[in-house]
């Protein structure tokens, strides 16, 4: 496959220019739980753009672009007065706002303008690959800067200034954004508006929403908005590094996306299909690899912390439960087998015999020395009744590097502790 | 449906349509509309209490993949690829798992329901617009796909009797379910903690509400298309929630106002030319809410705007009373309250300028209050009102030192509050708890 400036350069900018803006701000949808506000937006866009178009009969980007945004503020004030005087959850509220203003869209689209090139399929697919270069060069090392701005699209334009707008925004309202996403209630006594800051956020978002789903479609656009914030939640804890990958990803999806639309079909000697959806379609790979794969709460590492949990645990009970017969000199009981093997392998379990080794007497001593410690401190200091603390200390004793104090020398039951 | 012309309509033509004398075609599509419509309204009622309303959204958008799949197999398998049970059965099979995929997302991962919804819608529709792209090159595909983006908007103008007794039948089936489950169902999604000591499967109750869902979306896919079919499960039973506060009534309003909207939206779409019935529908259902927002009884607007006046107006003349009782009646024994006086306390209490004389007109009303020349007089009844109403206060503040431990400083501005909704039984009730303690007032 080669990409060539006139037909590639100005789908992949736009593509990726809306990645960069919307992935940006869906973080804070993300983390204040408002994803689906990009979801209502993008769907209330529709009734924006037909609605400015049949005042006003111009289909330039400025009045489109206010059109839509109008629309998305309205979509977030009904939303607040249908909650309020509906006495519904936000999602509710959501539904009933946007999927009444796309049915106007959509009559709208149906009735008005229909002999303009208003159509509703553009609204949902987005035309990427219609932002063709015409007199562009043949060639990547003829692309010239000064070529570039004379001949770029209204989108390139509109995409460009909003991403600076939002970049801004992000980096003159850092903290601010970060307080208010996380403890909206701290922000407001600290003295700056968090509802302010919300309605500053979610007139961003219309205007993300507008500007990227006239190139890439309305549902690239909620793809974009979630999808990056989430794969990043997975990755990370810190909000900075959050954004940096949220954008690495949203543009990353978009550049694998849009070559993906073409070289994948391609490879079947198929005609390439649809740029906006492939990006979707890739964004959600990126989302399932770190789901699986991420280092902290990808599934896979999850499943390998919580094996190795269980086989520690495991041991541990063999150990504790051999000295335990050892102490009391009572018939063996029997224990799995997995166990067994792995305490021979340690060299805790005696290889011809189940009977602990010197090495296996002393981990096991700590152990047993732990449960009783826990259990003579829930008894004296947390007030438990001394045949109630059997099962938090069968609990507790795993954790080595939680140890209750010095309690004595004997546990609740009259056991000895055994010393360090 | 073939009434869809151009020329002006007559009153006749809507009569004709609304009678069902609009010929066999137009009638099946009013017909199913209204059961989809009654159906989503009932099903929706589930989906909104248990706070799924978006995920219906995700499922909708979910179905097109499912749809173009549909379409690829039967093509492939040498059918025409035009099968409406086909489709409708791949719309099903990837709505399901985009359920699957939100609850997996939520099971697997630490992200919210709102994300994973977002996620899931995105993803499967991204799906499926990648597959309609493909299907539609000829070069591709040698059967046409002519049709399959009507799922997207919905078309009624080409649904035959047929297809609209498919999905009028989809739509009673998920109507009977409901009914059958309806303790079931109603319990897991009031109380769903108590439901599951109480030994019922509630994920699996949770399961069949979703497949509920779906069954409506997919049956509503035709009529309504993939986009808004959400509307109709969410629109109804929030209007509905407007007028009752109890679960029955609010299935049965419910179910009605969406049959309805169903029932005009699709009459409407026949009548006009270019009107796609899924907007039309949708739009009905937008009507009907805003309806209910302004009028209904129990919790519109209206009702609501009126209840709070004449609470205000009771709380007030109330007031007026019990400080002429305190002030005048019961330190002088002087019955009389001037006009200056009256004036007073309406900037003392800052009543806007309409409220002072329509209290006065109704206490007037009540014969609590008569003119006399130069302003007016408490009579018998309205000075034992007043002393009503002090005592009450008195006897609140009281309750409140000796109970609650309030600090007498702070006890009179809950005690102005408290005082107007003291019922009968509760005044003696504190009355004997303070007798005991020997703190009446």
């Amino acid at each position: 496959m080669t990409l060539t400036p006139t037909g590639d350069l100005f789908p992949l900018l736009a593509a990726v220019l809306a990645a960069l803006c919307c992935g940006l701000l869906g973080n804070f949808l993300v983390l204040r739980r408002l994803s689906l506000m990009g979801d209502a937006m993008s769907h209330s866009v529709l009734p924006g753009l037909v609605i400015a178009f049949m005042l006003t009969g111009s289909r330039t980007a400025p009045v489109m672009f206010l059109g839509a945004t109008l629309a998305g503020v309205a979509t977030v004030v009904l939303v607040e007065l249908i909650k309020r005087l509906g006495r519904v959850e936000s999602g509710a509220a959501m539904g009933v706002v946007f999927s009444v203003l796309f049915a106007l869209g959509v009559l709208f689209i149906e009735r008005a303008a229909r002999n303009t090139d208003l159509d509703a399929n553009c609204v949902l697919h987005g035309q990427l690959e219609s932002l063709v270069w015409w007199d562009g060069p043949a060639s990547w090392s003829g692309v010239a800067i000064s070529g570039l701005v004379e001949a770029a699209p209204p989108q390139i334009w509109t995409l460009t200034i909003t991403c600076g707008l939002t970049i801004a925004l992000v980096v003159a309202l850092y903290k601010e954004l970060r307080l208010a996403a996380f403890d909206p209630a701290l922000a407001t006594a600290q003295g700056f508006s968090a509802t302010l800051l919300h309605y500053v956020l979610m007139i961003f978002v219309a205007g993300a929403t507008v500007a990227a789903f006239e190139a890439v479609g309305s549902i690239l656009v909620i793809a974009m908005l979630i999808v990056p914030a989430a794969t990043a939640r997975l990755l990370t804890d810190r909000l900075a590094p959050q954004l940096l990958v949220s954008v690495a990803v949203a543009i990353a999806a978009a550049a694998m996306g849009y070559m993906g639309s073409i070289a994948v079909p391609h490879a079947f000697n198929k005609p390439e299909v649809n740029a906006a959806g492939s990006m979707a379609i890739m964004l959600g790979v990126l989302l399932s690899l770190a789901a699986v794969f991420g280092p902290r709460y990808g599934v896979l590492a999850t499943a390998t912390r919580r094996s190795r949990m269980a086989r520690r645990i495991e041991l541990d009970d063999l150990l504790g439960r051999l000295y335990r017969q050892e102490e009391a000199e009572t018939a063996t009981v029997p224990a799995p087998r997995r166990a067994i093997k792995r305490a021979r392998r340690r060299g805790l379990v005696a290889p011809d015999r189940l009977a602990l080794t010197d090495d296996g007497r002393a981990r096991a001593a700590a152990l047993v020395r732990r449960h009783r410690l826990w259990e003579a401190y829930l008894v004296d200091r947390a007030g438990l009744a001394a045949d109630h603390v059997h099962d938090p200390a069968e609990n507790l004793e795993h954790l080595p590097e939680a140890l209750p104090p010095e309690m004595g020398e004997t546990d609740p039951h009259g056991r000895p502790i055994p010393p360090i | 449906m073939a009434l869809a012309r151009p020329e002006a309509l007559l009153i006749g033509d809507v009569l004709e349509v609304l009678t069902f004398q609009g010929g066999y075609n137009t009638n099946a599509v009013l017909v199913g509309s209204a059961m989809l419509g009654l159906a989503a309204g009932v099903v929706g009622v589930f989906a909104l209490l248990r706070k799924r309303s978006l995920v219906a959204d995700a499922i909708g958008h979910a179905t097109l993949p499912g749809i173009v799949i549909a379409f690829l197999i039967a093509v492939m398998l040498g059918a025409s690829g035009r099968s409406l049970p086909v489709l409708l059965l791949g719309a099903a099979v990837s709505a399901a798992m985009a359920v699957l995929g939100i609850f997996g997302i939520l099971k697997y991962t630490r992200l919210r329901e709102d994300a994973a919804i977002g996620i899931v819608l995105g993803v499967f529709f991204g799906v499926g617009v990648v597959l309609l792209s493909y299907v539609q090159r000829p070069e591709n595909v040698t059967a046409s796909p002519a049709g399959l983006h009507h799922f997207i908007y919905g078309q009624t103008a080409a649904m035959r009797a047929g297809d609209a007794m498919l999905m009028a039948g989809i739509a009673l089936s998920a109507v009977v379910v409901t009914a059958v489950m309806f303790k079931e169902l109603a319990l897991a999604s009031f109380n769903d903690d108590y439901a599951r000591v109480a030994g019922f499967p509630v994920s699996l109750l949770d399961g069949l509400m979703l497949g509920l869902v779906v069954l409506v979306t997919v049956a509503g896919l035709q009529a309504v298309g993939l986009i808004l079919v959400i509307a109709l499960l969410i629109i109804p039973p929030v209007a509905a929630r407007l007028w009752t506060d109890r679960l029955l009534p609010l299935m049965l309003i419910s179910g009605g106002l969406g049959a309805l909207s169903g029932y005009i939206g699709a009459a409407t779409s026949a009548l006009l030319p270019r009107a796609p019935a899924g907007s039309v529908i949708v739009l009905c259902g937008g009507g009907v809410f805003v309806l209910s927002l302004l009028i209904a009884p129990k919790h519109g607007v209206v009702a609501m705007a009126g209840r709070r006046a004449v609470q205000r107006l009771r709380i007030a003349g109330e007031h007026l009373l019990e400080a002429a009782y305190e002030h005048d009646v019961s330190r002088k024994g002087d019955t009389t309250i001037p006009a200056r006086t009256i004036r007073a306390m309406e900037r003392l209490w800052g009543w806007p300028i309409w409220l002072g004389p329509m209290v006065i007109a109704g206490l007037r009303r009540r014969g609590h209050l008569q003119r006399t020349s130069d302003g007016y007089e408490l009579t018998t009844t309205g000075a034992a009102r007043g002393a009503r109403i002090a005592r009450n206060h008195q006897l609140w503040e009281q309750y409140l030192q000796t109970y609650a431990d309030v600090a007498p400083g702070h006890v009179d501005w809950s005690a102005d509050t408290v005082e107007h909704v003291l019922s009968p039984e509760l005044v003696a009730e504190l009355e004997a708890a303070l007798k005991a303690k020997g703190a009446l007032p």
